[in-house]
């Protein structure tokens, strides 16, 4: 670690903090449907949508209509998606003349960028057209972000007021998050990345004669505006299959610095919007503390372990000066790895600019267990601010149980309904992830797709299925993910991480927005100090974390030791 | 069912068009006007041809060129169907070698890379595989152990190599981002240029 690591990685955090207050108030206006500076060329695209739709934005829906809208929108979108895959082959804007996906493979990537999590069972460059890309899969990176944050609109309003009957209107929601959050920052945010280097074009892929004189296909395309919502949207599937470390995906420091950027400053921002929505801003700076801590340890961790390089390939002769560079990139450098692992996989975005197969089993632990906490650390967009507001909810019931109070969070009783519905979605991690992986790694036709031997490949299929389970998309890249059973129980995995969570997550939302609001007294527990703080952090880590220790024992943290002791498998 | 269904297949279609075929389109058409070059792909002309991107990098081998980092890019194998090959820096299909830390292939690898680029201790940049498989740049530490090689190939004095590697080092953005290295392809370009020596 250098101290000019430190300075890249306190600059972009600095940029986030920066520009995080404005943004955070800007989508509390916006959800609130006031009038903001891009309303004049916007506004009448959002009222021409809503007319053509049959929706009136201004009709409040309760906690079970929302949420039926919303997995309605999904179903379509599911559906749409899986007919471009299969049908790219014989649709315009084909240039490399790919057929169309295979059903399973279709199946796993549809449902992939339906739930917000861009696993990527295919590489981009040779297996998905620009129609594929632009109008299949950018169009998921923008609407099931936009998805995200309504669904987290709903629930912090849910604290607002008391006697709620309604959470607000599913479809403005999401109209409104697309047109203006994620459309003009995606639009800004790519053109400066085309300026970086990135390309934006629908020409066909490129024959140079090298200097050598051989001849090498340059892959190319509509890559900078895909880039641009894949970060902004925490969606994190690539152009390319090598995702943010293709040089036309990442292109210099500059390029993966502004993409970390990208892909947490919409999950900080919220925090402050919730702050903003239930009159409480102190509470919004407590949740974005918390994240901002854990974010920073999980950063220093990557950077120690990888710039300290593998003792293994060090006694073997390989200069420690630059760490272990296997599966990264010269351009990036360590600290700004460690940085934008922390945060893709912290923000359940999923893009990599280096290699986790490849890390070493401590550097590698982190992103995986960052992802089993939840993806709360700051989380996707919306998804993080629900699942820490979950995890909030439980903290405030366990610091009742431990001073004989009545839990309230923000006014609201937490009660006996809502603690069951929270720890329904908060299992739902454990379940998925575990399971899938106990059974993947003993039935034969899924171990034949296990890469590395010995702790290593638990890992691979721990990884697997967290990310799935998570939303996050990123991977132990050495697995074998395109086969019928990996495709179909990781798509289960994507599929349950999302909407299993979301259900009783809407229904606590739901719940708690009937209440009437209880007027603060000498016996409530104060939840916008730093005690508070400490006391989420310690739940996200136990209640989130704990089940999956023995896991990580038998994954990177039996590999660390074997590395130690010199043994390779 | 209705009120459900009707705005749920409208919205799809109308958010298709705006965000994923008319913004899209939009954004290529202000990058092709305002930054043609970075949205064509980088493309490095010679005398009228592509002969490369000057952010992909290229397969290096001769003794007269620097050379590039390891790639572990494959390519369909015409003999095996199904089965793929090595083909370093295949720009048409990004990968890497996604071997893990304690991986026995990977170590035996590593050890062949550090005879082949001794003596050791070798810079870590030639000994790992890049992560794309198409990383454009080494460091200059890579960089400098191959001047004697290259010099001797072209016949030319060693600080004059030294001279244009030290002139193709770029430096971290803004002073601040990044890691020091130098441009394969631009470096190779730059001696290409070079009056000959014998």
């Amino acid at each position: 670690m250098t101290l000019i690591g430190w300075a890249q990685i306190a600059l972009v955090l600095a940029c986030v903090i920066a520009a995080a207050m404005p943004l955070g108030r800007f989508i509390a206006q916006v959800s609130a449907g006031e009038r903001t500076f891009l309303h004049p060329v916007l506004g009448p695209l959002e009222r021409m949508i809503y007319a053509a739709a049959g929706v009136d934005p201004n009709r409040g829906q309760g906690w079970k209509a929302y949420t039926l809208s919303m997995l309605a929108f999904s179903a379509v979108g599911f559906a749409s998606l899986y007919a471009i895959l299969r049908l790219q082959g014989v649709l315009p804007f084909n240039p490399q003349g790919f057929s169309g996906m295979a059903p399973y493979l279709a199946f796993n990537t549809a449902v992939s960028f339906v739930t917000n999590t861009n696993w990527q069972a295919y590489s981009g460059e040779s297996a998905a057209s620009y129609l594929s890309q632009m109008a299949g899969l950018t169009v998921h990176n923008f609407v099931s972000a936009a998805t995200g944050i309504a669904l987290a609109l709903a629930l912090s309003r849910a604290f607002a007021a008391g006697g709620l009957k309604n959470l607000g209107n599913f479809w403005a929601d999401l109209v409104r998050m697309t047109l203006y959050v994620l459309l003009p920052l995606a639009l800004i945010v790519g053109l400066a990345f085309v300026a970086m280097g990135m390309p934006q074009t629908l020409g066909a892929y490129v024959e140079a004669q090298t200097l050598e004189g051989g001849t090498q296909v340059i892959a190319r395309g509509p890559v900078a505006f895909q880039v641009a919502i894949k970060h902004l949207g925490t969606n994190g599937g690539g152009f390319f299959g090598v995702n943010a470390l293709h040089p036309f995906e990442g292109p210099s420091a500059l390029a993966t610095a502004l993409q970390t950027w990208s892909h947490i400053v919409i999950p900080f921002a919220l925090c402050l919007t919730f702050g903003a929505i239930v009159g409480n801003r102190r509470q919004g700076w407590v949740l974005f503390a918390v994240m901002m801590g854990f974010l920073v340890a999980a950063t220093a961790i990557v950077y120690a372990a990888e710039a300290a390089g593998n003792p293994l390939h060090l006694a073997g002769g390989v200069d420690p000066a630059l760490g272990n560079m296997e599966g990264k990139d010269v351009r990036f450098g360590h600290a700004l790895v460690a940085l934008f692992t922390a945060a893709t996989t912290g923000a359940s975005c999923g893009a990599v600019n280096a290699m986790f197969d490849s890390f070493t089993p401590l550097g590698g632990m982190v992103p995986l267990f960052l992802m089993q906490l939840g993806e709360v650390l700051p989380g996707g967009v919306g998804s993080g601010l629900y699942g820490i507001l979950v995890f909030a909810l439980l903290a405030v019931f366990i610091a009742g149980l431990m001073v004989g109070r009545t839990p309230e969070f923000l006014g609201k009783k937490i009660q006996a309904r809502e603690i069951k519905l929270a720890m329904l979605a908060v299992l739902v991690l454990p379940a998925t992830i575990l399971g899938f992986t106990a059974v993947s790694v003993v039935l034969p036709m899924a171990v034949t797709s296990i890469q590395d031997a010995g702790p290593h490949g638990l890992s691979e299929v721990l990884y697997a299925y967290s990310s799935g389970a998570g939303n996050n998309g990123s991977a132990f890249g050495g697995l074998t993910a395109d086969t019928p059973w990996f495709d179909t129980t990781i798509g289960l995995a994507m599929l349950l991480g999302r909407f299993a969570y979301v259900v009783p997550m809407m229904a606590i939302a739901g719940s708690l927005a009937a209440k009437v609001k209880v007027p603060e007294s000498a016996g409530t527990f104060p939840t916008h100090t730093p005690l508070f703080a400490g006391l989420l952090a310690g739940v996200i880590l136990i209640v989130g974390g704990l089940q999956f220790l023995p896991s990580l024992a038998l994954g990177p943290l039996a590999e660390h030791f074997a590395m130690l002791a010199g043994k390779t498998f | 069912m209705n009120t459900v269904l009707r705005p749920a297949i409208v919205m799809i279609l109308g958010l298709t068009l705006v965000t994923g075929l008319a913004m899209p389109l939009v954004m290529t058409g202000i990058a092709q006007l305002a930054f043609p070059r970075q949205a064509n792909g980088s493309l490095i002309e010679r005398d009228g041809k592509v002969i490369g991107s000057a952010l992909i990098g290229q397969n290096f081998t001769e003794a007269r060129y620097f050379h590039g980092r390891p790639s572990a890019t494959t390519e369909a194998d015409p003999e095996q169907e199904g089965k793929t090959r090595p083909a370093p820096y295949n720009a048409a299909a990004s990968a890497a070698s996604q071997l893990g830390p304690t991986s026995e292939s990977l170590l035996a690898t590593v050890r062949e890379r550090v005879a082949a680029n001794g003596p050791a201790p070798v810079p870590a940049d030639a000994a790992y595989a890049s992560g794309s498989g198409l990383d454009p740049h080494i460091s200059p530490a890579h960089a400098l152990r191959q001047v004697a090689r290259v010099a001797a190939a072209r016949g030319l004095p060693e600080e004059r190599v030294r001279a244009l590697v030290a002139a193709h080092t770029e430096g971290r953005a803004l002073g601040l981002l990044g890691e020091p290295r130098v441009n394969v392809l631009r470096l190779n370009l730059a001696l290409d240029a070079l009056p000959q020596g014998r």
